[in-house]
């Protein structure tokens, strides 16, 4: 559709492109990355024939740039800027109709059928129909934005260049935009070339994506390889880390701000932790990175309040998030920032303990109770209806954990739980064989990602070990406890 | 801007030109039938038709015939294409600059095309073959190379051109030919009225001679802009917009320039510079039409030439006998308009 070969040029002589060569299919969405000043407004230019170019040759359906009049042109590519400005209230119907100026033939334009039909299409499609009477200097950007697009689309172009089509609009407008966008590339096979300041929104959107720097192709690939850690961070100068995106599989980016420098590091220890009947909760000063599942607050983020609540043993809800979260409320507990989890242990068995290795700590809070223990191995002898008795272990890691430690200190707790049930020898009630753990069973870690640097957490690394013996340790007391409240 | 219910009913496009025709009627009637000796209306149809369509009438009073055909008739002509010349051709420079406040006078001009009128008429020039034609000839040539100056010096300034630099740079243009002018004469010796004359124009004592030297260019003119307005309405999105749409912008601009000096030039040759018609009167016409070139500039003929005869009827008769110069009325309507519309683009700048 679109081929660029060795091309450079620029303003005045000064080349701000520098031999570019990349080639863009039909129907594709095409992103152009880069920072300020890498040239890529220079190269929209380019492509859109209002800028000519020194050297090499762009070539648009196999025929030369040059070779087309503004008019031809005019009906190969359309071109969306950033911003229009508009002197004179013109309506919408009338800036739209103005799309058609290439299609018309002879001295006085006739406005034709065909050219009527196309406006009000594009005009139904792009959702500015309903105000087609109105003025466009009345509008709202975003609004103004579609109507501008409209325009280009009434050109009937094969190709549309856009000049961060986002800018300047707000959440809402920028998907509702791109979306529009994804829909014509698919539907129609229109093709779609477009500048991004937004890495994410790129990543998200565009089939393959062009990153400059200083006027050279730094790579042209698809978005996951692209948006790469080192690559970013090379070109924009700038720290930034990848993580995917929760629902499509997009690669996404996120700014590192410069961390201020923390006066104290904080220790999560005993003293933070406050016990009652009903609750045992511990406020950390600072939000702390989880990875937990609970009842409020599961999955990954980040939390600074943790509570675990006693519920009696016939606690029934349908909604029982819903309910924890009306509970934290009334606590004075913010649901958002906090991670919550249900026990019908007594919380007196509680048992926690702060454990100390070179350069780094953590602090173990476990409740018990194994009335409702599971043979992992035999699970599907079991009925799914709840029975009371529950551990809960919570992990705090003073020091800086890796998304892999996360993980690894979630197994390597599990299997010193599963080690310290096999040792009291608690046994499944239903199979007669030893428990694994019991069918409710939640876990937290929560690291204060200050400190130490902890890449892993396996068995038999220095935090897989503390974790081994503090999680092995807390368990067998707390289920000791909770065993001999019990016999009692 | 207009209510919306206003502007629904005017963008019928039938009431418009009715509403403009209507006004252009009234004033080429008022304007011939008032003055020192008043016409009847009846009497002025009779006269102008018997002439048209050559049957002699014997009833009319032969004074009659004479103040209509030879002094009253001939001026409202030439005030009305000289408005319509200046109208259409500041509507032309306002789309193809996207500038509401351009117009021949304050972009400087008109003031250029007085200049080569000036050199004409005091240095008594003319060029082979073309006759009197020198005159607007000149008056052509200097507006071209004063609106070329001007741009190119306000995009020296400022390469996105704002409204407010090139009116700017028009303003100082002006104020240094006034000067030039004022000094030509001057020096020629002759009297100060002159001078004024040239500088506020006038259409007064011309008679059909200069009719016959402002018609042709007013029709190549206004033919050419006639013949762009669907790249002067593009061009007022911006020519960057233009082009992307398929307007061959250079050439075009050229040609709607060239257009535009030519109606400037033809009108400054017979009248001298009047201000503010090419501002005020698209202004109107945007009002009861919108923004749309194709019926833009036809509206702005005519209520443009409506606006001027009705300013010359003025002019002539607010402090008769003496003749006040017909520039001094349009900027007294002109000024405040042109205030008017810089308030507003300003208040609209700051809500959006």
């Amino acid at each position: 559709m679109l081929s660029v070969q060795h091309v450079s040029g620029g303003y005045s002589g000064e080349d701000v492109v520098k031999d570019i060569s990349f080639s863009v299919n039909k129907g594709e969405l095409f992103g152009i990355l880069g920072p300020n000043g890498s040239g890529k407004t220079t190269l929209l230019k380019m492509l859109s024939g209002i800028l000519p170019f020194g050297q090499g040759e762009i070539l648009i359906g196999g025929k030369r740039l040059q070779t087309y009049s503004p008019k031809q042109l005019a009906q190969k590519i359309a071109v969306l800027s950033q911003h229009s400005t508009q002197s004179f209230s013109y309506t919408v119907k009338e800036t739209v109709a103005l799309g058609r100026y290439a299609h018309q033939k002879g001295l006085f334009q006739t406005w034709s059928q065909e050219d009527e039909a196309v406006v009000q299409r594009v005009m139904k499609q792009i959702g500015v129909s309903k105000f087609q009477e109105k003025n466009i200097q009345e509008l709202s950007g975003g609004e103004k934005q579609r109507v501008f697009l409209a325009q280009s689309l009434a050109q009937e172009p094969e190709i549309l260049l856009l000049d961060e089509p986002t800018n300047h609009l707000d959440l809402s407008y920028q998907k509702e935009l791109l979306d529009l966008l994804k829909q014509w590339t698919i539907e129609n096979g229109l093709t779609v070339i477009s500048i991004f300041h937004d890495l994410n929104l790129a990543g998200l959107y565009c089939d393959r994506l062009l990153l400059l720097e200083k006027g050279r192709i730094k790579i042209n690939h698809v978005p996951n390889e692209v948006i790469r850690e080192e690559t970013i961070r090379d070109v924009y100068q700038t720290k930034i880390q990848k993580h995917p995106h929760p629902k499509v599989a997009a690669p996404q980016m996120v700014l590192l701000p410069e961390k201020q420098k923390l006066e104290n590091l904080i220790q999560i220890n005993e003293s933070l932790l406050l016990q009652s009947d009903e609750i045992i909760c511990l406020k950390s000063p600072n939000p702390l990175r989880t990875m937990s599942s609970g009842v409020i607050g599961s999955g990954t983020g980040w939390h600074q309040t943790f509570v675990n609540r006693h519920v009696c043993k016939d606690y029934n809800c349908s909604d029982h998030r819903e309910e924890m979260a009306s509970f934290l409320l009334s606590k004075g507990f913010e649901p958002s920032e906090t991670v919550g989890m249900m026990t019908a242990v007594l919380l007196a068995d509680v048992e926690y303990r702060l454990f100390e290795a070179g350069g780094f700590s953590i602090f173990v809070v476990v409740t018990a109770g194994v009335g409702n223990a599971v043979d992992a191995s035999n699970s599907d002898m079991h009925g799914v209806e709840m029975m009371p008795g529950t551990i809960n272990t919570w992990i705090f890691v003073n020091g800086e954990l890796t998304e892999e430690a996360f993980i690894q200190s979630i197994m390597t707790a599990t299997e010193a739980k599963t080690k310290a049930l096999h040792d009291l020898e608690v046994r499944d009630e239903i199979t007669g064989t030893i428990a694994t753990g019991t069918s409710t069973d939640s876990i937290l870690i929560a690291a204060t990602q200050a400190g130490k640097g902890l890449d892993y957490a396996g068995t038999v690394t220095p935090l897989g070990k503390l974790i081994s013996k503090a999680v092995y340790h807390c368990t067998t007391n707390a289920v000791q406890k909770s065993q001999k409240r019990k016999r009692s | 801007m207009l209510r919306p219910s206003i502007r629904k009913f005017l963008n019928n496009k039938i009431a418009a030109y009715t509403i403009a025709g209507i006004f252009l009627i009234i004033s080429i009637l008022l304007g011939i039938g008032i003055g020192t000796v008043s016409v009847p209306v009846p009497i002025i149809i009779k006269i102008i038709g018997a002439k048209l369509f050559g049957f002699s009438i014997n009833d009319v009073e032969p004074m009659f015939k004479s103040i209509v055909l030879n002094i009253r008739l001939p001026r409202v002509i030439l005030s009305g294409l000289v408005g319509a010349s200046l109208a259409i051709a500041g509507a032309a420079f306002q789309g193809l600059l996207r500038n509401p406040l351009a117009d021949p006078y304050t972009l400087g001009v008109s003031s250029g095309a007085s200049v080569g009128a000036v050199i004409t008429l005091f240095f008594k020039l003319s060029i082979p073959f073309v006759g009197y034609f020198t005159l607007p000839l000149l008056s052509i040539l200097f507006s071209f190379i004063t609106i070329f100056s001007v741009l190119t010096f306000a995009r020296k300034i400022e390469r996105s051109m704002r409204v407010e630099t090139i009116i700017l740079t028009g303003i100082i243009f002006s104020s240094f030919l006034g000067a030039v002018i004022s000094l030509m004469i001057a020096l020629t010796g002759d009297e100060l009225r002159q001078i004024i004359g040239w500088l506020l124009g006038s259409v007064s004592m011309r008679g059909w001679e200069y009719i016959k030297i402002i018609l042709p260019f007013f029709i190549i003119g206004s033919g050419i802009l006639l013949l762009n307005v669907k790249e002067l309405n593009a061009m007022s999105f911006g020519e960057e917009r233009a082009q992307h749409l398929g307007v061959n912008v250079q050439k075009r601009k050229l040609v709607i320039l060239t257009a535009g000096s030519i109606l400037t030039g033809a009108a400054v040759a017979v009248s001298g510079t009047i201000g503010f018609v090419g501002l005020v009167i698209p202004h109107l016409a945007r009002m009861v039409w919108g923004p749309d070139h194709k019926h833009l500039l036809p509206l702005s003929i005519l209520i443009g030439s409506g606006f001027l005869i009705l300013a010359d009827l003025i002019s002539r008769t607010i402090i008769s006998p003496t003749e006040l110069p017909i520039g001094v009325i349009t900027a007294l309507i002109g000024a405040p308009v042109f205030a008017v519309i810089l308030l507003q683009r300003k208040r609209m700048e700051r809500s959006g």
